[in-house]
C-alpha cells in the first residue's frame, strides 16, 4: 500500500533549514494498521503531508496505493483518505453539508454522500448533529466529524493524523473500535499517528517509532518491547537511605544493568523479571530492608523510546514543545501553531 | 499490489473522475451558501453600494458642470462600479484565510478536484455577489439621476465582472501565499490608497494637475475608469472605451494566471 524510500523534508525559514524529515523508507502492506509513534515535532505530519500529495519531498520516492507520488498525485488523492491534525471543517458551516460537500469533490452524488454521511454518522456517535455547525460542538465531536469527512468515499488507505488528540477516553476507545472496523470490515489500510503510547500498543498491528526525522525503530509492539533489555524491576523501600544498598543488590542480578535510586524508589531492568523477583525478595530479606512495595512488569513502549533516545515520550510529548533537545539537527522552532499546520 | 485486489470495490475508487465543471460548481454552490448564510456580509454587501450614492452622490453634482458632463452620476457611478469591483474583491482573500486556518483548504486539496476548481468556484461567487451589488448599485442611481445607455451598462457590468474575477484571484494567490490576517491585511492598505487615489475612481483625473495627471498615465485602473465611463456615455467606438476593455482582459488574464499558478503549488 505505501513503500517510501528515502523521503526527506527540508523547510527553509529565514535562511535556516529545518530537516523535517531526513530519510524516511517504510513499507506498509493492505490490510495493515501501521502506527507512526514519536513526540511533537518529529516529523509525523509532515511525513504523512507528503504521503497524500499536499506537500512535495524534498528527497526520495514513494508510491501510495499504487501510484506514484510525484507522478500520479491524482491517482494517490482518489484512493486515500486523509483525517488531518488540525481538522477539516469550517466552523460556521453544518456538519453534514461538510461531509456532502466533501464526498462531491470524488465524484459522489449528493444522494449517495448523504446516504454514507449519514451512516458515518451513526456509526461514529454523531446522530443528531447533521444541521449543527462545528462551532457549537464539543471537541470530541469536531473531532469524530473530522473523521467522518474522510472516511465518506471509502478510501481503501486512510491516514489519521493524532486522530484522538482531544477525545475523552471513552470515545478514545470507540474510535479505536471504529479504526479496527474499517480493517475488518472492509480491508482498509490504516496509516496513523500518535504520541500515545497505549494507543499504538493496544491499535497497532506494527509501530514505526520516529525521532528528530528518522525512523529509530520499528516493529510489533511486543517486538519492541522485547528489544528493552529484561523486564522492568521497582522496589520501593520505607526509608530512603536504605534505597542504595537495594540498588547494589539489584545491581548484582544476573544480567541486571545499573539501577536507579529516586527518593525512596529504586528502578532496575533484569531479564525474566520474575526469578530475578524471588531473589531479590530474598536477599532484602535476609538483609533486613524493610520494603513498602516491589513489583516487576513487563517493558512499556516508553521504556523502547527512553532506551532509543534516552528521553521519556510522555515527557517529550507533551503539548508545551520545547521541553528537551530534539535533535542536533534541529532548529528552535518548535512552537505548537507551526506544527499544526 | 493494487487497491483494486485488497479492498472491495467503492465508487470512490472505480466510479467516474470528476470534472472540473462539477468541482467547481461544488465549491461555487458550497461558497455561495456559506456567504448567505451570513446575514452582517449580507446587509454590509448590499447597502455599500446604495451608502455610497446616496451619501457621496449628491456633492458631486454642484460640481458636474465643472466636470464637463451632462450628469454627475454618469460619472460617478462607473468609478463605483470599477471600485467595488477591485476592491470588493481584493478583500476575499480574508474569507480564504479563515478557511485555510480551519483546514477546509487541505482537505480540499487531498480530494482528487481540480486545483482550478478550487480556485474557480470561489472567484464565481465573488462575481456573481458583484454583478448583483453593481446592478443594485445602478437601479438605485437611476431615480436620482443617473441616465445611461442600457448597452452601456451591460457591457460595464462585463468589464467589471472580469475585474473583479482577476483581483479576486490575485486575492486568492496572496492569502494562500501569506496564510495570515497580520500580514495580508497591511498589504492590501498599502497597495489600495495609492491605487485609488491615481485612478480617478472618485472624481475624473482630468481636475489633476499635470504632473498627477501623468503619474496617473500609468495606472492601468485609470483608463478601465475612463473606458466605463465612455461607455456610460454611449462612445462605444471610442479607443477610451475599448482601451480599457483591453486592459481589463489583460489584467484578467494576468490574475488568473497569478491565482491558478499559486493554486496548483503545494500549500507548504
Ligand atoms: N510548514 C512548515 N514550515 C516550517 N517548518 C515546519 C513546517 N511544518 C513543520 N515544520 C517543522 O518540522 C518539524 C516537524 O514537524 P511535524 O512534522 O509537524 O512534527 P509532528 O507531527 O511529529 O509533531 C518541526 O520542527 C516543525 O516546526
Ligand atoms: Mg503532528
Amino acid at each position: 500500500m505505501i513503500h517510501a524510500r528515502g523521503l526527506a523534508r527540508t523547510f527553509r525559514k529565514k535562511k535556516q533549514e529545518v530537516h523535517a524529515v531526513a530519510g524516511v523508507d517504510l513499507d506498509v502492506e493492505a490490510g495493515e494498521i501501521v502506527g507512526f509513534l514519536g513526540p511533537n515535532g518529529a516529523g509525523k505530519t509532515t511525513t504523512l503531508r507528503m504521503l497524500t500529495t499536499l506537500l512535495a519531498p524534498t528527497a526520495g520516492t514513494a508510491t501510495v496505493a499504487g501510484c506514484d507520488l510525484v507522478t500520479d498525485p491524482v491517482g494517490v488523492r482518489r484512493r486515500i483518505g486523509y483525517v488531518s491534525q488540525s481538522g477539516a471543517t469550517y466552523p460556521d458551516a453544518r456538519a453534514g453539508e461538510e461531509v456532502v460537500d466533501h464526498a462531491r469533490l470524488y465524484g459522489i452524488s449528493t444522494a449517495e454522500a448523504t446516504a454514507r454521511g449519514k451512516q458515518l454518522f451513526r456509526e461514529l456517535d454523531l446522530d443528531g448533529l447533521w444541521e449543527r455547525q462545528p462551532k457549537s460542538m464539543s471537541g470530541g465531536q469536531r473531532r469524530r466529524l473530522d473523521i467522518a469527512v474522510g472516511l465518506v468515499h471509502v478510501p481503501g488507505l486512510v491516514f489519521l493524523d493524532e486522530p484522538t488528540t482531544g477525545l475523552d477516553p471513552q470515545a478514545r476507545a470507540n474510535l479505536w473500535q471504529h479504526i479496527r472496523g474499517l480493517r475488518e470490515e472492509r480491508g482498509t489500510t490504516v496509516f496513523l499517528t500518535t504520541h500515545y503510547l497505549d494507543e499504538a500498543d493496544a491499535l497497532c498491528d506494527r509501530i514505526l517509532v520516529i525521532d528528530a526525522g528518522r525512523i529509530v525503530a520499528e516493529g510489533t509492539p511486543d517486538e519492541l518491547k522485547s528489544q528493552v533489555g529484561g523486564d522492568v524491576l521497582t522496589v520501593t523501600v520505607e526509608h530512603a537511605e536504605t534505597a542504595g544498598r537495594v540498588a547494589a543488590l539489584m545491581a548484582a542480578l544476573p544480567g541486571a544493568e545499573v539501577p536507579q535510586v529516586l527518593d525512596t524508589r529504586v528502578v532496575g531492568r533484569a531479564p525474566q523479571g520474575g526469578a530475578a523477583l524471588m531473589t531479590l525478595v530474598r536477599e532484602l530479606d535476609a538483609a533486613g530492608i524493610a520494603v513498602a512495595g516491589i513489583e516487576s512488569r513487563r517493558p512499556s513502549l516508553d521504556d523502547v523510546f527512553l532506551d532509543l533516545t534516552g528521553r521519556s515520550l510522555r515527557e517529550s510529548g507533551g503539548p508545551a514543545g520545547p521541553g528537551g533537545p530534539a535533535g542536533a539537527d534541529r532548529t528552535a522552532d518548535k512552537q505548537p501553531q507551526e506544527m499544526a499546520r | 499490489m493494487s487497491t483494486a485486489t485488497t479492498a472491495p470495490p467503492s465508487p470512490a475508487t472505480t466510479g467516474p473522475t470528476s470534472s472540473v465543471a462539477r468541482d467547481t460548481y461544488t465549491v461555487f454552490a458550497r461558497a455561495m451558501r456559506m456567504s448567505l448564510r451570513n446575514p452582517a456580509w449580507l446587509v454590509i454587501s448590499l447597502m455599500q453600494p446604495i451608502l455610497y450614492i446616496v451619501l457621496f452622490g449628491p456633492l458631486l453634482e454642484p460640481l458636474s458642470s465643472q466636470l464637463g458632463s451632462g450628469n454627475a452620476y454618469q460619472l460617478f457611478v462607473p468609478g463605483i462600479l470599477v471600485q467595488l469591483g477591485i476592491f470588493g474583491a481584493l478583500f476575499v482573500g480574508f474569507g480564504l484565510i479563515a478557511e485555510y486556518r480551519a483546514g477546509v483548504i487541505e482537505s480540499q486539496r487531498v480530494t482528487p478536484a481540480s486545483r482550478t476548481a478550487l480556485l474557480l468556484g470561489r472567484v464565481m461567487r465573488d462575481v456573481v455577489v458583484l454583478l448583483v451589488q453593481g446592478t443594485l448599485l445602478v437601479l438605485v442611481s437611476i431615480p436620482l439621476g443617473l441616465r445611461a445607455p442600457v448597452i452601456g451598462v451591460v457591457l460595464t457590468l462585463v468589464v467589471i465582472a472580469l475585474l473583479g474575477a482577476a483581483f479576486a484571484s490575485v486575492s486568492y494567490a496572496l492569502a494562500l501565499t501569506l496564510k495570515s490576517e497580520d500580514a495580508f491585511a497591511p498589504l492590501l492598505n498599502a497597495v489600495v490608497l495609492p491605487v485609488l487615489l491615481l485612478s480617478g475612481i472618485l472624481l475624473p483625473m482630468t481636475l489633476a494637475p499635470g504632473w498627477l495627471q501623468a503619474i496617473s498615465d500609468v495606472n492601468p485602473l485609470k483608463h478601465v475608469v475612463e473606458g466605463a465611463r465612455s461607455f456610460f456615455d454611449g462612445d462605444y467606438g471610442s479607443s477610451t472605451a475599448w482601451w480599457g476593455a483591453g486592459l481589463t482582459v489583460a489584467m484578467g488574464l494576468l490574475g488568473w494566471w497569478f491565482g491558478v499558478r499559486r493554486f496548483r503549488q503545494e500549500s507548504s
